[in-house]
């Protein structure tokens, strides 16, 4: 079957299945629709919250950065992972046995204070926007390549589809949906790569054959890639760090304490039955997580390489690159070459015009690289290779079969729509539970709160999409940035207030506005207020990554540090916190008389 | 044995250190402080610092997770507070 008739099939088929689940499993109560009635078993819990998690970030995006950032890429790995152990011991079992639905009204009772929950509100909603954002766009390329779309209708279609099953199926929905999604997107991951990996390694298991020997050669995989990668004048793959270290380090920190602080995440803590159930529930989702997430460095190391040895046929058995005849003759290119061609994102241009395509890193400050290129008649590097189009186009790179590559695709819509769903949801509650219900209109009925959530989520997708047109970066760079923003609010204040009973309202709500402010502030200075192209002020901080050298994804754990601080600070010369809520967090600390979360609030 | 809450409080907070210093110490340490240090080590095709940031951390996380999920429910029976 054509390749473009497979992917309609393969991606309509799945969305009939999501929407499908969806439709049959339409929540009633509140309590339904925010967190399934607090039943949900840990395993697909975990597979749920980790299709949750997974986003277009995670499954487009990753891996391509990660090919082309080598060692340094590792930060992504380790920072959207390490924060579930932050998770399972510092904030899920405790915040089951608080007993609340949503983040914003944990804060309200621990800090005796409406005031400090609208601060988390919008909080929350500032980082859940940024995140879909990124969702959006990564839902726009997705549909934009495989339906043969332009972007902008890709995004539209994308909002069509996530306020339907959101909007009518609520967490229900979402739940038992995500588990749907989890096995397209985790099938759509590790096929191509399992193929990949058996093709170059003979090794069928990608985590394995990463550290394998290539197929009918003496040299491991990693050593030929470094070896290739070096002679074309790139940093060497296994060694090249993201910035300085202290950059890797800190924006490692950042992503981790994110995902800690990630209110759609948190909320998946509060439909399992019990408190050490919310402490397995974390372990099971980075079970489910971890399989991409370890897939995927594979999938980077094998694509750079697969990728060079396309462009030169010197690169797979380690001969001279700049030796006659070995760079690709441009007419004869293969065919996944000329699709992407098509959408402007891999881009051809014969410099030397010779017909044959020539790439290497022509800003290299390797002297010896230079001399070559110049004597094999190379002027400059030809192709431009945007790394987003990495993962969607390995399987056609390593020549796949077709349904391979249509599979593919399902799991990158998948993908997206999944995150963007669960956002959906912890806006929609925030806003109607958190805001409405408990802090402006107290009489509003249970329909009227379910109601009004519903159009949160409705404006939500429409400010999102409006804001995914013209987005920040692309999906990873603009949901590292989400990060930051949860980082630096959310997570300190729920780590303060189980773990220091004295902290007040005033030095949370003080700490909470100093570090998401110094946060949005760098941010905005790099990316442009609101997000807005244009209005940068670079200037005014003295110039791009001018704190020691930490870029704006990274500065979340500036930020959430400022916040520690600011909040430590300000409690020292503040009322102290109220002996029954003192009493309350010692209550929380044990996890005797834990309740099922009901309906009622 | 004293069986109070700030008994109870005091073993968990010790539990929780012992596992966030592994856990900064595969990701931090190994991953990123002493990764070129390691990487002169190999684990097969992989340099051990390389294997630490792309693979090995992650491995350590799950498997830190499930043994902290145990421990304290150890704990939780131990000082009698575990959930009925």
């Amino acid at each position: 079957m054509e390749l473009q008739t497979l992917t309609y099939l393969a991606v309509g088929l799945t969305f009939a299945i999501y929407i499908g689940i969806a439709v049959w499993a339409r929540a009633g109560s509140t309590s339904d629709f925010y967190v399934a009635g607090g039943g949900v078993p840990p395993v697909l819990n975990g597979m749920a919250t980790a299709a949750d998690w997974m986003s277009a970030a995670s499954f487009i995006s990753m891996a391509g950065l990660i090919s082309n950032m080598g060692y340094g890429g590792g930060l992504f790995l380790m920072g959207w992972t390490g924060g579930y152990v932050l998770m399972a011991m510092l904030l899920a079992p405790y915040l089951r046995k608080f007993g609340k639905f949503t983040v914003p009204s944990f804060v309200a009772e621990r800090f005796y204070s409406n005031g400090a929950s609208a601060v988390a509100v919008v909080c929350l909603l500032t980082m859940s926007i940024t995140y879909i954002i990124g969702q959006m766009t990564g839902v726009g390329v997705t549909f934009a390549r495989f339906l043969g779309v332009t972007n902008e209708t890709g995004i539209y279609i994308g909002m069509a589809i996530v306020f339907a099953y959101a909007v009518f199926g609520g967490m229900k929905g979402i739940t038992y949906t995500q588990v749907a999604q989890y096995v397209v997107l985790i099938s759509a991951y590790t096929i191509p790569a399992i193929f990949i990996s058996f093709q170059l390694t003979g090794n069928p298991i990608p985590q394995l054959g990463l550290g394998g020997s290539l197929t009918g050669q003496d040299i491991t995989m990693l050593a030929r890639l470094d070896q290739v990668v070096t002679d074309l004048g790139f940093g060497k793959y296994t060694t090249t760090t993201a910035g300085s270290t202290l950059n890797m380090f800190v924006y490692t920190i950042s992503l981790m304490i994110g995902t800690a602080g990630l209110p759609h995440v948190i909320i998946r803590f509060f439909t399992v039955p019990t408190v050490a159930a919310a402490r397995s529930s974390a372990g099971w989702a980075l079970v489910f997580i971890a399989l991409l997430y370890t897939t995927a460095p594979a999938v980077a190391a094998m694509a750079r390489l697969n990728l060079l040895s396309t462009v030169n046929s010197a690169a797979k058995t380690g001969g001279d690159m700049y030796a006659e005849g070995t760079s690709l003759v441009h007419a004869e290119r293969p065919d996944w070459m000329k699709r992407w061609e098509t959408t402007g994102l891999l881009k051809w241009q014969d410099k030397n015009n010779d017909g044959r395509i020539q790439y290497y890193n022509d800003k290299t400050k390797n002297q010896a690289v230079l001399d070559k290129a110049a004597a094999a008649g190379w002027a400059g590097s030809e192709l431009t290779v945007n790394a987003d189009i990495i993962v969607l186009a390995n399987p056609e790179i390593a020549l796949l079969p077709n349904w391979v590559i249509a599979l593919v695709a399902a799991g990158g819509v998948a993908a997206a729509l999944s995150t963007a769903a669960g956002l959906l949801l912890a806006i929609s509650s925030a806003f109607s539970h958190d805001l409405l219900k408990k802090i402006w209109m107290p009489s509003l009925s249970e329909k009227g709160e379910l109601r009004a959530g519903k159009i949160a989520m409705a404006c939500a997708i429409v400010v999102a999409g409006w804001l995914g047109l013209n987005p920040p970066g692309f999906a990873a760079g603009t949901v590292a940035l989400a990060f930051g923003i949860a980082a630096s609010s959310i997570f300190p204040v729920l780590m303060m207030g189980i773990f220091n009973k004295k902290m007040n309202k005033e030095g949370a709500i003080a700490g909470m506005v100093a570090g998401i402010s110094i946060t949005l502030f760098y941010v905005f200075a790099h990316k442009g207020l609101f997000f807005i192209k244009g209005t940068d002020f670079l200037g005014l901080i003295g110039g791009a990554n001018s704190f020691f050298g930490i870029t704006p994804e990274a500065f979340g754990t500036i930020g959430a540090l400022t916040n520690f601080l600011v909040a430590y600070v300000v409690s020292k010369f503040t009322p102290e916190c109220p002996e029954h809520i003192q009493h309350l967090v010692e209550d929380v600390r044990t996890p005797r008389g834990s309740k099922v979360i009901g309906g009622a609030h | 044995m004293d069986t109070s809450g700030k008994a109870y409080w005091h073993a968990v907070l010790k539990l929780i250190g012992v596992h966030l210093f592994i856990w900064a110490l595969v990701s931090y340490g190994f991953g990123i402080v002493f990764a070129p240090a390691l990487n002169n080590i190999h684990l097969g095709g992989y340099p051990l610092g390389f294997w630490f940031a792309h693979q090995g951390s992650m491995y350590i996380f799950i498997i830190l997770i499930f043994v902290f999920a145990k421990l304290m429910g150890k704990l939780d029976e131990k000082f009698n507070v575990h959930e009925q």
